[in-house]
């Protein structure tokens, strides 16, 4: 999928494919099940959480399986955004200048590709903190089954999977908040558009380089 | 509140004070396994299953006296065998009866988030209520000793009750009801105490064993099963007693420090965008907005 398809005929610019945005509410979706049993087991003040999810037998039955289904999420989520995830040269410049990102300057930060360097930030910390997630959650789920002169596994699990978790959480609250706060941007992940001056300022050489690629085909 | 409510001093995964503690009066109960009078004869073993009602599972032969490599989630109490040979050429053929060691600070307690799973009451037993049990398995490693076990038909964790039902009841445990050298005693703590450092004052006096001694291991503050080892320097001697035992370090940083440092994390980020939001607002696409006034595309 490129040029033409992304300027839609409603004079709308497509964002996320069909397949994207459902990867994505896969990827969601089980993150937050996995986000509220895991503070459940996290404190004792939250345990609530798993009565109300129907008990905390049932999310510590339930919870390694959406672990595997979001492991598979990210997976694919890695096939289709890991090549436009790539640092680049301009990321430096953007980094630079994300304090008036932060205070809504647009205009002052550096032109963003299909996705901009805090977003490649998102992708890869919940890429790597997944994998040590699903390496340490598969020792957490079987306990049992690691033998005493490997207790290690065990006890390097409950530290890398607690902290792991918090610093997706901590990418996770900034991601629900611009992702619903944005204008614009909770459509893009519903309907899969956007409008073409969100395009324009939010990802101006994206949106560039359709527009180029749309001049070439005519 | 049941009247064994108001025993319990601590309770796994619980928010909040322990409705119990402090109310009642309560001997600190304690069980002396002498290890230079067991004979291995395995009658604890068999009391243990008789009591709490476990059949006799299949046992695994290592060529030892040993009924099978580890304790298991119906098997409570093992009989650990270590042939040793010492320096001087003697033989010896040591037994030590494995089973919870009931800490008087029990990293399997600490480390369960289920609210109520693990109690410990005044006396110092250290009980699992199945009841309230997750199956997380947590408690495998909080365990300095790999005392709890998975049942995998009932997805819970079992161990040694230290007979608490039998205790509640002023009996004695199972296994010391059935010990036919008198090897195992079970008393007040500090009259097991007492017993235990006679015991070993006469094997370093009288018998020949210069380093015996008690096994009381301060690291997890006490605990309420003791050991007299004619060798208390090397207490990996016997069947793998730790020498020094602890609530493993990870399991401490996890529940103590890093829970603080997330819970606080957590909180100031999502204080931290709803600060940003009162201040800076949404990210508005600007040239939209000249459209909704009257703007030209």
């Amino acid at each position: 999928m490129r040029g033409d398809s992304y300027l839609l005929p409603n004079g709308r610019v497509l964002r996320y494919s069909f397949r994207e945005r459902l990867v994505h509410w896969l990827a969601g979706v089980t993150y937050v099940y996995l986000l509220l049993t895991g503070l459940a087991f996290w404190s004792p003040w939250l345990f609530w959480i798993a009565v109300v999810l129907g008990g905390a037998t049932i999310s510590r039955e339930l919870h390694p399986w959406f672990g595997i289904a979001f492991a598979v999420a990210l997976g694919l989520m890695y096939s289709l955004w890991s090549r436009q995830m790539r640092g680049t040269e301009t990321d430096k410049a953007w980094w630079a200048s994300v304090e008036h990102y932060m205070r809504n300057e647009d205009e002052k930060v550096p032109s963003a590709d299909r996705f901009n360097p805090g977003q490649k930030l998102l992708f890869w910390g919940f890429f790597w903190n997944g994998l040590l997630l699903l390496l340490s959650g598969l020792i957490l789920w079987f306990p049992q089954q690691i033998p005493w002169n490997l207790r290690f596994l065990r006890l390097a699990a409950v530290i890398v999977h607690p902290v792991c978790a918090l610093l997706t959480i901590a990418l996770f609250i900034i991601h629900v908040y611009m992702g619903t706060m944005e204008q614009g941007a909770f459509g893009a992940v519903i309907r899969g558009d956007v409008s073409r001056a969100w395009a324009d300022q939010h990802h101006h050489s994206w949106y560039e380089q359709l527009l180029r690629d749309s001049a070439a085909r005519k | 509140m049941s009247q064994a409510s108001t025993e319990i001093v601590r309770i796994s995964g619980h928010a909040g004070s322990v409705p119990g503690a402090g109310l009642n009066r309560e001997f600190r109960v304690c069980k002396l396994v002498d290890t230079t009078t067991c004979i291995g004869c395995k009658a604890c073993e068999v009391a243990c299953l008789e009591w709490n009602g476990y059949t006799f599972s299949e046992t695994t032969f290592d060529n030892t006296y040993q009924t099978m490599p580890e304790t298991a989630w119906n098997y409570w109490n093992l009989i650990k065998f270590t042939e040793y040979e010492r320096e001087d050429g003697r033989l010896m053929l040591l037994m030590r009866k494995d089973q919870c060691m009931h800490c008087e600070d029990p990293g399997c307690l600490a480390a369960c988030p289920a609210d109520g799973a693990i109690v410990q009451y005044a006396n110092g037993i250290v009980d699992f209520q199945q009841e309230h049990c997750i199956g997380c398995g947590y408690c495998i490693t909080g365990c300095p000793f790999n005392i709890p076990k998975f049942s995998p038909a009932a997805r819970k964790v079992f161990k040694c009750t230290l007979c608490n039902d039998r205790v509640a009841r002023a009996l004695e445990p199972a296994c010391i009801k059935a010990c036919p050298t008198g090897c195992l005693h079970f008393g007040t703590k500090a009259e097991m105490k007492e017993l235990a450092e006679t015991r070993a004052a006469q094997l370093r006096d009288q018998s020949g064993f210069p380093d015996a001694g008690v096994y009381d291991p301060p690291g997890v503050g006490g605990t309420h099963v003791i050991y007299v080892l004619h060798d208390a320097k090397n207490p990996e001697l016997y069947g793998g007693l730790p020498k020094d035992p602890h609530i493993p370090w990870t399991v401490q940083l996890w529940k103590k420090p890093l829970k603080w440092i997330g819970n606080l994390a957590i909180i100031g980020g999502v204080l931290g965008v709803f600060i940003h939001y009162l201040r800076f607002g949404p990210k508005i696409v600007k040239e939209d907005e000249q459209q909704s006034h009257g703007g030209t595309q």
